[in-house]
């Protein structure tokens, strides 16, 4: 293929051997430290706020560090995990109902269909029991059962309960947990906050990530920032695509910028596609808003038998209705994981029998449960979601069952980094939904929150001091020539951006561009697809830096070229999903691929083939990127064909 | 249907800023409110105008980030809805709509409709937190919550920081913000040990940052999008007189 090289093959990332149990304590022990009068000798800069980047930033501030943050909101408190509905995964067993370290070390890999790292996963299963208490002991308010102990729920992809949460609000609690944490060590004077910066380009000196260069989003000034390492947990790109469950500002310009300074960028076409997202109601759709998977406990997906059947959903008696994932995966039924219940609905709804507008969504109802429980039970459990829904549709979801339709909400590509979440940029370390780590090619429910707490936490606070064990590094000051050369990129491409003054707007752009990914790499990618959508995002590209304008100028507030920059780098990743989705030649998790699917239409895997991370290189500009292969062993969970029937 | 928008212009601190109206047609009712901005903005920008900055981010009514005075309503006509998840159908065809920022003395404008919120969280800083240094915490059963606690405490905690609160309190005050997370915090049992310093750590810098006192006029928690009740304020100053009084007390005491 024309479109990518082959480069060498990762040899090592660096995760520990030996038994598996082991592995993470013997890191831990290995790993060089600090001595606390050292760490406030010792700066590191942390770009973004959420769950990883606050409990990150919080934690390294614990122990000593000099941190100085950054966010593009205006307070910390906003960053998107605050829009993470339904819970956290965590392997205590209070329900003794058979879970374990193991278990959900085990359940992690199956569910993300083979394609991720065995013992990073072993190590979020491990401190994901240390979350929970860490985040109770802050006064997170988890639902709590009549005795004062904690509550737990069923989640997609698991047949236990070890999902923990606090109403449908659990990012929130959570988030606001680690902002308080945050915002002590602000008042301390350990952490300096520059909320509304948004970082533009990192800064590697002497093969060392040593800085990032920023813009004021209120002064319009362009700074260079040092320290001695830097930590990005900026979040993924699902805003590739315009509409999604991310949040409006939500942008790959971070990363992206890393990867073209030299940091591998990881399976960047592993998307995920939710089940349950309210349908979109016109052209004038800005995102997409989610109805969280905890409402397949308890309410049951169908749409009517017959094609084009228009009767309201009262109106059709119950043996004229399919309800689909029951009949098609009876042990796991509505509550299978993600990816197989976003296709499912995508073949019924594509076979002309969805129901709403457009034919695009199904039934989600919760008519039995609430003869079974009351309504008052459901209201308790789902209250906010269903009042949520009845503003944004008009409907009442007590009455009327919920239309829902799949849409992109999580991305489990992202930088490569090693088992220490050190990218191939040494200084350079990446944490939460930004890396790649470890849902490999489908994360289940309730994991994101886990993982994006478990690395700020638990595991870069500790993998970090065995880098930083090497400095304090050489000073480097705003006149180093690699420092003038990244911020004078900034402002370079901030005055073409503003120069182009054309006719079209930026939105008008990402629109365009999200409807090409949706269309074609989206929930099913074919290699004819792929081909079309790469030519048409470099048409796409092309046209954008000849005719979009830009209102206003660069010397203060201007949300116009915010989005524009971040339009810009979205145009550059596109084209890389598109490329990483053609490559793999395979079907596994978010990622199907039309021509490799089994009989029933399932995921076909192809495992002597694509056992592999793909790390992509970036080259410039016109030249291929190269691939980079890190094989996965899998000596504890053998892979088979994934089966949730 | 047809819509006259009446929105405050004001390029930077420093500009004095007016109202300008605006004609936006064609508004769908499914639209949320900050939809109908884009439409407008998108139409400025082909036009040569500057667009209308405003603040936004989920657009799910859980950030906080967005804040607009709509028609002098703080988050606009519908109860418990911030302005990205109020939808256009709340409005009539030939509405005339005035759109304006949050206006206190403690949120002073950007631009716009973009005002500046440090305040709050210097708020959070000086005391809004259980100290609890990660990897020091104790493992989560061995301290029981009553259900009614927790329930209540969850109840204060879905404070989402918009300033809606301040917004529409004619003193400008920020106490149903603090309140909120005073709440949360002492009623459960990790929150005890700081419970009187918290206060009047908070209320402090509440003050400083130059919010206005309470007067229990319960603007506050009529515009609230998460229904903070207004009795939090009440716990917020039995708290506050209990730590008053401990002050002169003995440590501990």
């Amino acid at each position: 293929m024309d479109l990518f090289t082959e480069g060498d093959p990762i040899a090592d990332a660096r995760a520990p051997q030996g038994p598996i149990e082991t592995r993470w304590d013997r890191r831990r022990f290995e790993a060089k430290l600090v001595n606390p009068a050292n760490r406030r000798k010792l700066t590191v800069i942390v770009v973004g706020t959420g769950l990883a980047g606050g409990s990150a930033a919080a934690t390294l501030a614990e122990q000593g560090y000099r941190v100085r943050s950054y966010c593009y909101q205006d307070s910390p408190r906003r960053a998107h995990s605050i829009a993470a509905q339904g819970g956290i995964n965590a392997a205590k067993n209070y329900r003794n109902d058979g879970d374990s370290v193991h278990r959900l070390f085990y359940d992690t890999v199956k569910g993300g269909d083979f394609r991720s790292r065995e013992s990073n996963v072993h190590r979020l299963a491990e401190v994901s029991v240390n979350i929970i208490d860490q985040c109770v002991a802050q006064g997170v308010p988890f639902a709590r059962e009549y005795g004062g102990l904690l509550d737990t729920r069923s989640f997609g992809g698991a047949q236990v309960q070890r999902t923990f949460y606090a109403r449908g609000q659990t990012g929130q609690q959570l988030l606001l947990g680690a902002y308080q944490a945050l915002e002590r060590q602000i008042g301390l004077g350990n952490v300096e906050m520059n909320a509304r910066h948004e970082m533009l380009e990192l800064i590697v000196v002497d093969g060392r990530a040593r800085g990032i260069v920023v813009r004021d989003l209120v002064t319009g000034e362009i700074t260079s920032e040092f320290a001695d390492a830097v930590v990005l947990a900026s979040g993924g790109y699902g805003n590739v695509f315009y509409l999604s469950t991310n949040a409006k500002g939500c942008n790959v310009t971070a990363t992206w910028r890393a990867h073209r300074r030299g940091a591998y960028f990881a399976n960047p076409c592993y998307t995920q596609i939710h089940p349950t997202c309210i349908p979109v109601s016109g052209d004038h759709q800005s995102k997409l808003t989610l109805m969280s998977e905890s409402l397949r406990n308890d309410g049951r997906v169908w749409v009517p038998k017959a094609k084009g059947d228009d009767r309201a959903p009262k109106d059709i008696p119950e043996e004229e209705r399919d309800y689909y994932l029951e009949r098609i995966y009876p042990s796991f039924g509505n509550l299978v994981p993600r990816d197989i219940a976003s296709r499912a609905a995508k073949n019924v709804c594509d076979a002309g029998r969805g129901v709403g507008p457009g034919g695009l969504g199904v039934y989600l109802d919760f008519a039995d449960a609430i003869d079974r429980l009351g309504r008052k039970a459901i209201e308790a459990k789902y209250g906010n979601l269903f009042e949520m829904y009845e503003r944004i549709t008009g409907e009442d979801p007590y009455e009327v069952p919920m239309r829902i339709y799949p849409a992109v909400h999580y991305t489990m590509g992202g930088l490569w980094v090693d088992y220490d979440l050190q990218s191939t940029i040494p200084g350079l370390f990446v944490i939460g939904e930004a890396n790649f780590s470890d849902h490999g090619a489908n994360r289940l429910g309730a994991s994101a929150l886990m993982q994006g707490l478990a690395d700020g936490y638990f595991v870069l606070p500790n993998t970090i001091a065995n880098y930083l064990a090497a400095g304090p590094f050489e000073r480097v000051d705003a006149s180093h020539p690699e420092a003038v050369a990244a911020r004078r990129d900034v402002e370079d491409r901030i005055r073409r951006l503003l120069a182009v003054d054309g006719d079209r707007t930026v939105d008008s752009f990402h629109r365009e561009l999200g409807q090409i990914m949706w269309e074609h790499c989206g929930m099913e990618r074919s290699e004819a697809g792929l081909r079309k959508a790469i030519d048409e995002i470099r048409a796409l590209r092309e046209e954008f830096w000849k005719r979009v304008r830009v209102p206003g100028d660069d010397d203060g507030l201007n949300q116009s070229l915010e989005k524009a920059g971040r339009v810009a780098d979205f145009f550059e990743l596109a084209e890389l999903m598109c490329v990483d989705a053609l490559h793999r030649e395979e079907s596994c998790g978010g990622h199907f691929r039309a021509e490799h699917q089994t009989p029933d239409g399932e995921a076909q895997r192809d495992d002597d083939r694509f056992a592999y991370v793909a790390a992509w290189e970036y080259t410039g500009g016109d030249e291929p990127a190269v691939l980079h292969k890190e094989d996965l062993k899998f000596e504890y969970v053998h892979p088979t064909q994934r089966s949730y029937k | 249907m047809n819509l006259t928008l009446r929105i405050w212009r004001q390029s930077g601190p420093a500009d004095k800023g007016r109202m300008v109206t605006y004609q936006v047609d064609d508004v769908s009712p499914d639209m949320s409110f900050l939809e109908m901005l884009d439409v407008l903005n998108e139409r400025l920008i082909l036009s040569g105008e500057e667009p209308v900055a405003f603040d936004h981010d989920c657009r799910e009514g859980i950030c906080g980030m967005c804040g607009l005075m709509i028609n002098g309503d703080a988050h606009g006509p519908q109860r418990g809805t911030t302005a990205c998840q109020l939808h256009m159908r709340q409005f009539s065809d030939g509405d005339t709509i005035d759109i304006e920022p949050w206006r206190a003395r403690a949120f002073p404008v950007i631009k716009d409709l973009v005002v500046n919120r440090n305040a709050f969280d210097k708020i959070i800083a000086a005391g809004g937190y259980i100290t609890a240094p990660t990897g020091s915490a104790p493992e989560a059963h061995s301290v029981p919550v009553a259900k009614a606690d927790a329930d209540a405490a969850f109840s204060s905690a879905a404070c989402i920081g918009c300033g809606a609160c301040v917004a529409a309190c004619p003193n400008g005050s920020g106490m149903l913000f603090t309140a909120a997370k005073v709440t949360q915090l002492s009623l459960l049992p990790q929150g005890q040990p700081e419970r009187y310093t918290r206060v009047v750590g908070m209320v402090d810098a509440h003050d400083e940052a130059g919010f206005g006192g309470c007067t229990n006029t319960g603007e506050c928690t009529a515009v609230c999008p998460k229904g903070i009740p207004l009795n939090t304020i009440g716990r917020l100053n039995r708290d506050y007189l209990a730590a008053t009084a401990k002050r002169g007390g003995t440590p501990g005491s």
